[in-house]
């Protein structure tokens, strides 16, 4: 289906990443959105916040993360598209019930505009070192999906894209941006709402007598519905069975935790989602997201203009990790190299996709800014020896 | 008169074994409460506030935390979530700010409301959220096995205080009421008929209503504190009890063995969230303000 | 393939409207060109203090790296900001001061500079707040970096449409003094140029 015109702000704007990631929202249908201040990441909902009262929704600011991100959560079950937005610490805070939209399949979207860590860290500074804790933070055997957009354009695009993953997939969606990519302006164009395509929540087309709530349909995703519609459903973070009844055998642990990784097997595979380019006869590979993908850019035209055969591999969506296309990769290149803004995250699922048959080089950063495309460069000049 | 016979005015289906039986999940049975807790005894009341109410059941959704509470809502044939510890204020807040026609009744025990949940109540009540908490009170922390609640009066003995609890103890309906409550009432599993009237009241009452249920917890808190066991319990709350209505909240602190003054303490008007939310919107932004629609059933 | 990219930094005091003049300059390009531009502010703890710094990248070719290394333009507002910037300002490149808020002892050699009485127009207008949009305008007369009348638009479509018709005085007011200045010292040698300023 198609967006809702109400809230979508046709035209050619120029707007920071933060602020085309609310015009995402707002596009993608959601209504609802709970937060709590903290720096990079506060500019979305306070944008929300001024735009949601014409459009016919509502921001609540809650009293902290831990509130914002399960208040969202109980907003989707009262029929609402929800998310919350967060930095650093607040992210770390939202982990539980990150854990909590999986085990109950809510579909939900949390924004993570990342900053330098640990703790209190770089407030106002670039990092990309959230990106293991976005997809193991909670605790518990589990999957997410996780996007990282490299500009403003692509604030917005991803921000609708991870809305319509998260309903498709019943499943929590982390878009995340960096304090690069959510303070940078550029044009952001938005089309008109009949040119967005929207993927509707899957409500079920059973009566209450014959509905289960945790019962997989052929793509591994159970229906769904919303509180007051008389299914009297239950809802618990404790292991259930396809009812959504409390049942902490060995068995429905098995079914219901393998389940809940396999139904995303397709983000890893053919519907993953990623930017490729000078990958035929390549030696180096450069994989990267979000903004260091921009930084890597440059680099590999460098590293072209000097002849050396460098290829691009962007992940647009870093979890699912797309290992099965690293792996191909893997047996035709020399090397990747993995610039990103942390001591080496991704970079070790390169490495555990390329299996030994490619070198694996990282280009470590501890953040605050981006790298230097020399450095990058450099590494891949040595690489491709 | 008996307080704890209950009239049932509405038609039992003729396989039925419990007049309840309407309003649980009875697929769930048996539950998992020991034997002489209070909390089954707050559920029957509940229900019958239900009944009495009219309310249309699928409108009413039970939210609880984690915990022995925390499994009501596991047990309620209604809408029901199980959250996280603590967070079941915030999840009811989300709940009922998207879907304003669900009567959102929350449904939990001190440890979860009043200790890691502590800060989502005392919000809610400030916002006067439309939200009916229901907090069963048993001193202690039942499921993990009987540590210390900031609700556990002094000297008793808990398993995290095994030489006694020095720490103060939270008066919760003098906090409710301090934080902005619309709605406080106290009451015992002893006083069913008073409870099921507090019950069906706030389903009437808009805003942030709190009621807290004392209720034994045979197996650890009076086990260990040679309390005796249920029955003698309910003779104690019987012996102790002063029902006292409009008593000053900061007068009705609770000790190991002293009076527990119950009755309903608060009742006042007071503009709820949404009431706030238009007003202050229609008065910023004239015609352009939107009401939420913030459910969907096709998007 | 030659990138045509040009650095831009602009500095002053908070309240100056350094942003906003930053990102009438950006939207120009980008919006109403067909170039690219990228924004980047300060956001340090700096940004809610006294000062404001906000960078520009306008290129012809999508930009790849988001932050400005060595400006080839450098607009400051306060002489704090003068202190802190100009150094960092490429040979060959351009600064433009409000001269009355910056006294320039030292640039970099083969730095063209130009000053102008911002505050002052701003004030003739009846509000000093438009600074920035007479900064604006003679930046666009002294840099040719982008079309007057791109520049225009991106002030209309930058503002609240009550504050237009005053950002575009604004605007103009600062354009016909720059392109003044520019004949002005056309008609003397190129080493003249410096001296135009107030210099001491």
């Amino acid at each position: 289906m198609h967006a809702d015109p109400k809230g979508v702000l046709t035209g050619v704007h120029f707007l920071d990443g933060d602020h085309a990631c609310c015009e995402g929202t707002l596009a993608a249908g959601a209504r609802f959105a709970a937060g709590y201040p903290i720096t990079p990441s506060t500019e979305v909902v306070e944008r929300f916040a001024w735009r949601i009262p014409t459009v016919g929704g509502l921001f609540i600011q809650m009293e902290d993360e831990l509130a914002a991100s399960i208040a969202i959560q109980g907003a989707v079950w009262g029929g609402a598209k929800a998310f919350t937005v967060t930095s650093g610490p607040g992210f770390s805070l939202m982990m539980e019930h990150i854990g909590y939209a999986a085990m109950t399949e809510t579909p939900c979207v949390f924004v993570n505009v990342q900053r330098g860590g640990p703790s209190t860290g770089l407030p106002t500074l670039p990092a990309q070192a959230d990106m293991m804790q976005a997809r193991w933070g909670s605790h518990g055997d589990y999957g997410i999906i996780a996007l990282c957009p490299n500009s403003p354009q692509e604030c917005f695009d991803l921000t609708i894209q991870a809305f319509n993953l998260a309903e498709e997939f019943r499943v929590p969606v982390m878009l995340m941006l960096d304090e690069c990519v959510g303070h940078m302006t550029e044009k952001v164009v938005i089309p008109e709402a009949d040119g967005i395509n929207i993927v509707p929540r899957r409500f079920t087309h059973k009566s209450p007598e014959e509905f289960r709530l945790f019962e997989p349909q052929a793509d591994g995703v159970p229906d769904m519905v919303k509180a007051g519609d008389g299914y009297r459903f239950h809802v618990t973070g404790l292991t259930h069975d396809e009812r959504g009844y409390p049942n902490m055998t060995v068995d429905t642990q098995d079914r219901m935790v393998r389940r809940m990784q396999t139904k995303l097997a397709p983000l890893a595979g053919s519907r993953a989602f990623f930017e490729a380019e000078h990958l035929e006869g390549a030696d180096v590979v450069v994989v990267s997201y979000g903004i260091t993908s921009r930084v890597a850019q440059r680099a590999i035209e460098l590293a072209r203009q000097q002849g050396v055969r460098a290829g691009k591999f962007r992940l647009i969506s870093a979890w699912p990790f797309p290992a099965a296309h690293i792996a191909e990769l893997a047996a035709r290149v020399k090397a990747f190299v993995v610039p990103e803004l942390n001591l080496g995250q991704m970079v070790n699922e390169v490495e555990r996709a390329a299996a030994g048959k490619a070198a694996v080089i990282p280009v470590t950063h501890a953040g605050g800014t981006v790298h230097n495309p020399e450095t990058i460069l450099k590494a891949i000049v040595e690489a491709a020896r | 008169m008996n307080e704890t016979t209950l009239e049932i005015p509405y038609e039992i289906p003729a396989d039925a074994h419990n007049p309840v039986e309407p309003f649980l999940r009875m697929d769930r049975m048996p539950h998992i409460w020991c034997p002489g807790c209070g909390i089954g005894t707050t559920v029957n009341c509940f229900t019958r506030a239900l009944l009495d109410s009219k309310a249309d059941l699928d409108k009413v959704a039970v939210v609880s935390g984690i915990g022995c509470t925390g499994r009501v809502a596991g047990y309620a044939r209604l809408d029901s979530f199980h959250t996280t510890h603590g967070r079941a204020i915030p999840f009811a807040t989300g709940l009922k700010l998207s879907n304003p026609e669900l009567q959102v009744v929350v449904y939990s025990g001190d440890g979860d409301l009043f200790a890691i949940g502590g800060n989502h109540f005392i919000h809610a009540a400030r916002r006067n959220m439309d939200l009916k908490v229901i907090c069963v009170n048993n001193l202690t922390y039942a499921m993990t096995g009987g540590q210390t609640a900031p609700t556990t009066p002094s000297k008793v003995i808990s398993a995290t205080n095994p030489y006694g609890v020095f720490e103060p103890s939270f008066n919760l309906v003098a906090l409710a009421e301090a934080a902005g409550a619309s709605y406080v009432a106290r009451w015992t599993t002893y006083h069913v008929k008073q409870l099921a009237r507090s019950m069906e009241e706030i389903f009437k009452k808009k805003g942030f209503c709190f009621i807290e249920v004392l209720s034994p917890c045979p197996t650890l808190y009076q086990r260990r504190n040679k309390m005796g066991d249920g029955l003698d319990t309910m003779k104690f709350y019987k012996e102790v009890s002063k029902v006292r209505h409009g008593a000053r909240t900061s007068e009705c602190e609770l000790t190991k063995s002293g009076e527990i003054v119950v009755g309903k303490f608060v009742d006042r008007e007071r503009p709820d969230y949404f009431e706030l939310l238009r007003a202050q919107m229609t008065e910023s932004l004239g015609d352009r303000y939107a009401e939420p629609e913030v459910s969907c059933s096709e998007c | 393939m030659q990138r045509m990219l040009t650095e831009i930094r602009i500095a002053g005091f908070g309240g100056q409207g350094v942003i906003l003049a930053a990102a009438v300059i950006g939207k120009a390009t980008a919006i109403f060109e067909s170039g690219h531009a990228t924004m980047t502010q300060s956001f340090g703890p700096e940004a809610r203090g006294g000062s404001s710094s906000a960078q520009v990248i306008l290129s012809s070719e999508p930009i790849l790296y988001p932050y400005i290394t060595r400006p080839d333009i450098l607009v400051v507002m306060s002489q704090e900001a003068y202190t802190r910037f100009s150094p960092e300002l490429k040979p060959g490149g351009i600064l433009i001061t409000e001269q009355e808020l910056v006294r320039v002892d030292r640039f970099p050699a083969g730095v063209r500079a130009y000053g102008v009485p911002a505050t002052r127009l701003a004030e003739e207008l009846g509000r000093k707040v438009v600074l920035n949009i007479v900064m604006v305008g003679f930046y666009a007369a002294v840099t040719h970096l982008a079309a007057p009348d791109s520049l225009r638009k991106a002030v209309a479509d930058s503002v609240p449409p009550a504050m237009q018709h005053l950002n575009l005085q604004a605007f103009d007011k600062g354009f016909a003094y720059g392109s003044e200045l520019m004949i002005k010292l056309s008609e003397h040698d190129n080493d003249s140029v410096v001296a135009t300023l107030e210099v001491g």
